[in-house]
């Protein structure tokens, strides 16, 4: 697997760990809701960063007040055709404000980037020969927009009245 | 009309682009069929029994001639000749080869057409009132409404993987021309009693396996809120819709186990916490509404006296005028329907031929205006009285003169077995022989109004469950079967048809809605009740006996 942010590979700092998994010392994390709740203190109690894994059936409504301790929350895509993940990533970005990053993992196809990265997704992990064009493409395949996006640029509707 | 301005034409055709490289990819094999599945389909792009399917968008079902003109060459260029318009506004192509898609819609592209969300799951094209701009019972045009819901729904990031497609429809008459009812939502314009516009909302309806009619879940929509309302209903539909059976994926069957008022609650909650998101400036709406303002009319007398003496003089045109031509809301027009239900052609099927004389006749007589019925008929919506005669006679030179739009013989029809992968019965076939039984002109006029609407399969792509009378094609051990179900309407009046009780064979189901009909016959209160009053006022047991226990 590698982890593309800014149309490019980047380093991954962060480690998935499964719910029965040790927890590495020192090491940033990236776990499950479901071991979050159940490991709550030990994984606050922890001097390194912690990232959070939702399910596609978890919107981030669930863990709300807990939003701002995670640096990572990754959405899962169990398969390409459930959308669940972008209403999720636009309800962490504008209704939670949720700055750190957003990153989609699972069923990633080259042609969901791009509205991916309009609902706030940042960071993908994707196989190690999935095509960086692809996230060249999502940058330019459409000029403008129709509706708002996590960008805040203009839509249509308002550039045509300046 | 609408035309589209560059931000538009941009979007189209980087459409185009984006979908070359998809099919390159797909042909060289970097993507499997699964993963090319969804993509094809929201261009558009159907897999079927024989062939790729294209079905191009025809927004809210409105045409210029211009591109009547291109779907005519798409027809003879790509296909055999014809094409089908289907119960949403939208025109089919049964047999296009999958290297000519990105060049087709690249031609389409020429005309501001496209393919667009007119498959897969999500927002699909939006269907409207084919008399819009010429009904006199209308509040407002929906159509710069239905505009502005397809800008905001196209490419929309967050609801292109819905749980399921998602249909809207806008009216904004008393009357439904548009089966509102019957969509996941539908949208009414009304005026409140300041006089402001805003809309009445209705959710969770459709047909398909579960028939359910919509509730309306808000009397007034603000126009300033329309789209941040739409995507707060959207949204909760995306995060909690089911997933985990397709035919339990609509939001007709999350607003049903949620309860009504429970759905409500939650879009209401996402609506408070967002409204004010999507900025539709008054300057804008005020930009669309003014490619909807209505051609300007000649100033005639409401009274033609060229067109009654020819309705005095000539029978057919008569009976035309009597079914096919509807008053306009300017003095001295009238609302033409065309109908595509013509003895031993395929219900909603043209030929580029037909195409093309429908085409020269907007033009020359209708302000170059053409509209598609979700009851799959074309409308030339403004022609001057005087011209209706001419119109009809070019018409019926070309075989489009058939005069029964609402009768017996206009019948609402699915491809069926011999053209949709997903069928279990054929139905033209079927809708063929209704109408050679019902043949007689003179006949359909005693009956009266009277909606047939037939499906191959549960999926309902043929309406049945609102059809006065509604046919389902099943497939019962090896052996097609139809089954008869009256009293439905996709109308203001929504209702859902009711089973009659064992089904059909092939060489009985036309016996069967014979019967119905000569039952009904005998037993309305006047030549002025219709087939679904009588059936409303009588109940079905009347029927039931007249068709199964007589035998």
């Amino acid at each position: 697997m590698k982890l593309v942010k800014e149309g490019a590979p980047a380093a991954d700092a962060w480690t998935h760990v499964d719910d029965d998994g040790e927890l590495p010392d020192g090491a940033a994390v990236i776990v499950s809701l479901a071991r979050f709740k159940a490991d709550r203190d030990a994984l606050m109690g922890r001097n390194a960063p912690l990232g959070l894994r939702l399910q596609s059936h978890e919107p981030p409504a669930d863990v709300a007040e807990d939003l701002t301790r995670f640096e990572v929350v990754a959405l899962e895509f169990p398969v390409f055709r459930d959308g669940r993940g972008y209403t999720h990533a636009v309800q962490l970005r504008q209704r939670f404000g949720f700055d750190g990053e957003v990153r989609a993992v699972g069923d990633v196809l080259w042609d969901q980037i791009p509205n991916m990265l309009r609902c706030g997704v940042d960071a993908f992990e994707v196989a190690d020969d999935f095509p960086l064009e692809a996230f060249e493409e999502a940058r330019t395949v459409f000029t403008n927009v129709y509706q708002p996006d996590v960008s805040g640029r203009p839509t249509v509707f308002e550039l045509r009245h300046g | 009309m609408y035309r589209y301005d560059e931000f538009d034409q941009t979007a189209v055709n980087e459409r185009v682009v984006q979908f070359r490289g998809q099919v390159e990819r797909r042909l060289k094999g970097l993507m499997t069929e699964e993963q090319f599945k969804p993509l094809r389909l929201m261009n558009g792009l159907y897999l079927q029994l024989h062939a790729y399917m294209l079905r191009v968008a025809i927004p809210y079902g409105t045409l210029s001639s211009a591109q009547m003109r291109m779907l005519a060459h798409v027809a003879r260029k790509y296909d055999k000749g014809y094409g089908h318009f289907t119960t949403r506004q939208n025109i089919q192509y049964n047999w296009p080869r999958l290297v000519d898609t990105p060049a087709i819609l690249e031609d389409l592209a020429t005309v501001q057409m496209h393919g667009i969300q007119t498959s897969g799951n999500c927002i699909r094209n939006v269907t409207s009132d084919p008399f819009a701009g010429a009904a006199a019972d209308e509040v407002e045009d929906p159509r710069p409404w239905c505009e502005i819901i397809r800008q905001w729904s196209t490419f929309h990031p967050e609801f292109m993987y819905l749980p399921r497609k998602f249909k809207i429809a806008v009216v904004a008459s008393e009357r439904d021309r548009a089966a509102i009812k019957l969509h996941d939502i539908g949208i009414r314009v009304v005026r409140n009693e300041a006089g402001e516009t805003g809309f009445e909302f209705w959710i969770g309806g459709g047909m398909g396996r579960t028939p359910i009619i919509a509730k309306k879940i808000k009397d007034f929509v603000p126009k300033a809120d329309l789209l941040d309302y739409a995507t707060a209903c959207l949204r909760v539909y995306n995060a909690l819709g089911r997933r985990d059976n397709i035919y339990k994926a609509r939001i007709k069957i999350l607003v049903h186990e949620m309860g009504l008022d429970k759905f409500a609650e939650a879009v209401e909650a996402e609506f408070a916490r967002t409204r004010g998101t999507v900025k539709l400036p008054e300057a804008e709406i005020a930009r669309i509404q003014a490619y909807f303002a209505l051609p300007a009319f000649a100033d005639l007398p409401a009274r033609s006296t060229a067109f009654e003496a020819r309705k005095f003089e000539d029978r057919a045109f008569r009976d035309f005028v009597r079914t096919n031509v509807r008053a306009h809301k300017a003095p001295g027009h009238a609302i033409v329907s065309i109908s595509l239900k013509a003895d031993g052609v395929a219900p909603g099927d043209a030929s580029a031929e037909q195409m093309d004389l429908v085409a020269d006749l907007a033009e020359r007589y209708a302000h170059g205006e053409i509209r598609v019925t979700h009851e799959q008929n074309l409308v030339l919506p403004h022609v001057p009285l005087d011209d209706v005669y001419d119109v009809w006679t070019a018409l019926k030179a070309a075989g489009l003169g058939t005069a029964n739009i609402g009768l017996v013989s206009d019948i609402i029809c699915c491809p069926g077995l011999d053209y949709c992968d997903l069928a279990n019965a054929r139905s033209i076939p079927v809708a063929e022989a209704i109408q050679r039984r019902f043949a007689d002109l003179e006949r359909q006029h005693a009956i009266g109004d009277l909606k047939i609407k037939m499906s191959g399969c549960i999926n309902a792509c043929g309406h049945h469950h609102v059809g006065h009378i509604g046919i389902l094609g099943v497939d019962k051990h090896g052996q097609e079967l139809y089954q008869l179900q009256l009293g439905g309407s996709g109308a203001e009046d929504a209702s859902l048809a009711k089973l009659t009780g064992a089904g059909f064979p092939p060489d009985r189901i036309v016996d069967a809605v014979e019967t119905v009909v000569e039952t009904y016959l005998s037993l309305r209160d006047g030549d002025d009740e219709s087939f679904l009053a009588c059936y409303r006022r009588v109940g079905m047991a009347p029927f039931k006996a007249a068709l199964y226990e007589a035998r």
